[in-house]
């Protein structure tokens, strides 16, 4: 499945991806990060149920502490 | 001719001649005078920003000075503190505005009386704890400030307004782990010098009368990514720090002696339960015994007991180095500076 992610297309393999999954991926903290889903907010509390599908565009964008 | 000095301003017709009267009755509060501090109040100087106030704990190290654009190697070698070297540098580049360095943490002690004189509050920080610090003082004053955060080559800019955006509580309802810092995996300047300029752009919006971004940006410099999400949307109606049932709790105060880890750095800073107090000439007369080398600068005196070293600031607060304990650090501090 494709699913484009910070503008960038990836190919997955797992069918049943979720948010948490993805920012598992990307060794992101969940509750550092906000998700946009097709240009919609994703909650964090939905971050576990949320199963990506082919075609899904991600915005994902996390803060850092670090200055 | 002091009259063109803002000229290449005024002409963006954004900010115009009405502009820049309003940023010269404006005072702006700078938490931390590290890379982004740095970047941020030189921008802010240069503009001509009434009055610029920079608070920090640090003193100036060789490490700082691949990014921290206001210091040089005399301010590292002899240690000064970030504060007085950053306000002396920006009232030298504009002797017009008045600049402010102080030596002291952006704590609970301290936040809410500087946040209640701002305009807008810049983000500086180079942690968690000391921006949810600055998000409830805020907060609980109606002052709109501008988070950044840079580590390796990525940066984070988010412009938050009290009762219109969400703001940092609401985003991360609990303190995160600090995982990686600037000392343990890096940062480069130019990761800096983005995150530093989006917010400077914010703040002077916001001082010139703009609205500000609802947008939360990310970038990474290296790989040319560029991120902004529209967070609106995220406000929650129960947020400690800005919902009308808030308590801020990042405002508590702490009883007696504090101490706090600096992550990444092998250091616990320690502070009095009362500051002040401290004379650094009997603190000096009382270590020598002890200690073969000290080094008091006029601002803090550094000095190394049993392999550890210390550095002690004028109003008490010290920080040890080599230590990861707390309960050591307490002990050391105890046993050399006093209670």
């Amino acid at each position: 499945m494709d699913i484009q992610v910070n503008g960038k297309i990836l190919k997955f393999d797992n069918k049943a991806m979720t948010i948490a999954d993805l920012l598992d991926a990307y060794d992101i903290q969940e509750k550092i990060a906000a998700v946009e889903r097709n240009k919609e907010i994703v909650k964090k509390t939905d971050y576990e149920q949320t199963i990506l599908a082919d075609g899904d565009a991600i915005e994902i964008v996390h803060f850092v502490g670090g200055g | 001719m002091i009259r063109e000095r803002y000229s290449r301003q005024t002409l963006f017709a954004p900010i115009g001649k009405d502009g820049q009267k309003k940023l010269a009755e404006k005072h702006v509060v700078i938490v931390g005078a590290g890379a982004l501090g740095s970047a941020n109040s030189e921008m802010l100087a240069r503009a001509g920003i009434g009055k610029i106030t920079i608070i920090d704990r640090d003193y100036v190290e060789w490490s700082n000075l691949s990014r921290q654009q206001l210091f040089t190697e005399e301010d590292a070698e002899l240690s000064r503190t970030k504060a007085k070297a950053a306000a002396e540098r920006l009232q030298a580049i504009n002797s017009a505005i008045t600049v402010l360095g102080i030596v002291e943490e952006f704590g609970p002690e301290t936040a809410e009386h500087l946040v209640e004189q701002a305009d807008f509050v810049v983000d500086g920080t180079d942690n968690f704890n000391t921006r949810f610090i600055i998000n409830d003082a805020c907060a609980k004053a109606g002052i709109p400030w501008v988070y950044g955060g840079c580590l390796t080559s990525y940066g984070i800019v988010l412009p938050i307004v009290p009762g219109e955006t969400p703001c940092l509580q609401c985003l991360i309802d609990q303190l995160p782990q600090e995982g990686r810092t600037c000392d343990t995996v890096g940062v480069i300047a130019p990761a800096v010098q983005i995150t530093a300029a989006y917010q400077t752009a914010e703040c002077l919006k916001y001082l010139t009368g703009y609205e500000l971004s609802q947008e939360m940006l990310n970038f990474d410099v290296w790989q040319r990514n560029h991120v902004s999400v529209n967070i609106s949307s995220m406000i929650d109606p129960h947020c400690l720090s800005c919902s009308s049932k808030a308590t801020y709790p990042y405002l508590m105060k702490q009883q007696g002696i504090q101490t706090a880890v600096l992550c990444g750095r092998n250091t616990v800073q320690v502070r009095p339960a009362q500051t002040g107090n401290l004379s650094i000439a009997s603190l000096v007369k009382q270590l020598k015994p002890f200690s073969e080398s000290m080094k008091d600068n006029g601002e803090l005196l550094i000095f190394t007991i049993e392999n550890t070293r210390f550095v002690v600031f004028k109003d008490g607060r010290t920080l040890i180095h080599g230590v990861k304990d707390v309960k050591q650090a307490k002990k050391l501090y105890q046993r050399y500076i006093g209670a």
